[in-house]
């Protein structure tokens, strides 16, 4: 990990793509401009964060922005983490794709599509990944209903015909 | 449907082994007679040059009655089917770990006769789904059923394919609800010993009820791909 310090001096040279640091536990954390998430992945990768270890989605409920991209670089000759988060309000849930940098997000953003309905502009294919591609909705968002089946259970099934009367 | 050859008519030993006559010693008799019963199986109808001593009444039925083992058709067509079960080698998720261990030497599943795992479910009549069910695996699932030659059986591994267990949300959808499940194995999942008995239960159903009733449960009558049934 970066110490406050060295986060404090990224975040400076990131200039005002930078909204705001945290380093808590010994985690570095920059939260950054979602129009400029591409640039800013870049100049980490010049810094030496060359792997993109991961790329997920938050939902923040009931907080403003709704959503969140998480991007989680590694530094492997220093063994170094840095997360690097944005947040999109959820009716302009529009990110630009670092697909073309970093091959590995295309199946990691597509997920995060299909979980939370993040678009990545300028993904090269952008579909749902792991749901059926005629489902409707994006069932990792919180106001989403978790859905599944009433079970019949021979201990509740007199309750259940008694509801069904 | 009898297998039995009737009228029987009992066959002359080798030598003069009447049944029920006083062999010279209990050995040999048992030996003559344990020969003709062999060849009786065999649907030998011996013609040598000992003749059959002629039988009847009473006599006739009781040397029928200890030589023959008459049973239908269709039981014996269960219980060799009951005894062979092929399983599909398919598995989904952690059930499929107890899966493989039912075939291994502590429980071996061979003893009973169905550790032939095939590999294809054209060669398989058993569907053991091992694992939670999402809904865009589901019609690949009902797919590899349908690939299966008839007559086919379905068992449902561990609470997931059958109540959703702990992922009762948006991802999973029961198995009950695209195929005609026979025996369902609770668990979460089930040791091996679980899903050995759930087999064996199959086993005893298959063997009383080779058909199981289950296209009028589930309402599939008409689409028989041999119409006559077996």
């Amino acid at each position: 990990m970066p110490d406050a310090t060295g986060l404090q001096l990224l975040a400076a040279e990131l200039g005002d793509a930078t909204l705001e640091t945290s380093y808590f536990r010994e985690q570095a954390t920059i939260v950054v401009d979602p129009a400029r998430i591409r640039t800013v992945l870049q100049r980490l990768r010049e810094r030496g964060y060359a792997f993109l270890a991961s790329v997920h989605g938050v939902d923040y409920y009931p907080e403003e922005p709704r959503l969140g991209v998480l991007y989680e670089l590694l530094d492997m000759s220093s063994v170094d983490r840095i997360t690097v988060k944005l947040r999109v309000p959820v009716d302009a849930p529009h990110v630009e794709s670092v697909t073309e940098d970093w091959p590995t997000a295309d199946h990691q953003e597509r997920e995060v599509y299909d979980m939370f309905g993040v678009v990545f502009e300028g993904h090269p294919d952008l579909r749902r990944i792991l749901m059926p591609e005629d489902y409707e909705g994006h069932p990792q968002r919180r106001d989403f209903p978790l859905g599944g089946e009433p079970v019949i259970f021979t201990r509740d099934e007199t309750k259940w015909l008694e509801a069904r009367e | 449907m009898e297998v039995s050859r009737g009228p029987a008519r009992p066959a002359g030993g080798v030598g003069a082994g009447r049944p029920g006559s006083q062999a010279s010693s209990s050995r040999e008799a048992l030996r003559v007679e344990g020969l003709n019963a062999r060849q009786l199986l065999r649907g030998g109808d011996l013609q040598g040059a000992n003749q059959p001593a002629q039988l009847e009444g009473s006599d006739l039925e009781s040397y029928v009655a200890e030589r023959l083992l008459t049973t239908t058709l269709e039981k014996t067509v269960a219980w060799a089917r009951s005894n062979s079960f092929f399983p599909l080698a398919f598995g989904l998720a952690c059930c499929a770990m107890e899966q493989f261990h039912t075939a291994g030497p502590r429980m071996d599943i061979a003893r009973f006769g169905f550790e032939a795992f095939r590999a294809s479910p054209r060669q398989a009549d058993l569907i053991i789904i091992a694992g939670r069910v999402s809904i865009k695996m589901a019609p690949i699932i009902r797919r590899l059923y349908d690939q299966m030659l008839e007559p086919k059986w379905a068992i449902s591994m561990g609470a997931c394919c059958s109540s959703m267990g702990v992922f009762n949300n948006y991802a999973l959808v029961p198995a009950d609800k695209f195929l005609p499940v026979d025996v369902h194995v609770p668990g979460c999942p089930p040791r091996p010993e679980a899903l050995m008995h759930g087999i064996l239960k199959l086993r005893k159903m298959v063997q009383d009820d080779p058909d199981m009733g289950w296209r009028e449960r589930y309402g599939a009558v008409g689409t028989e791909e041999h119409p006559s049934g077996v």
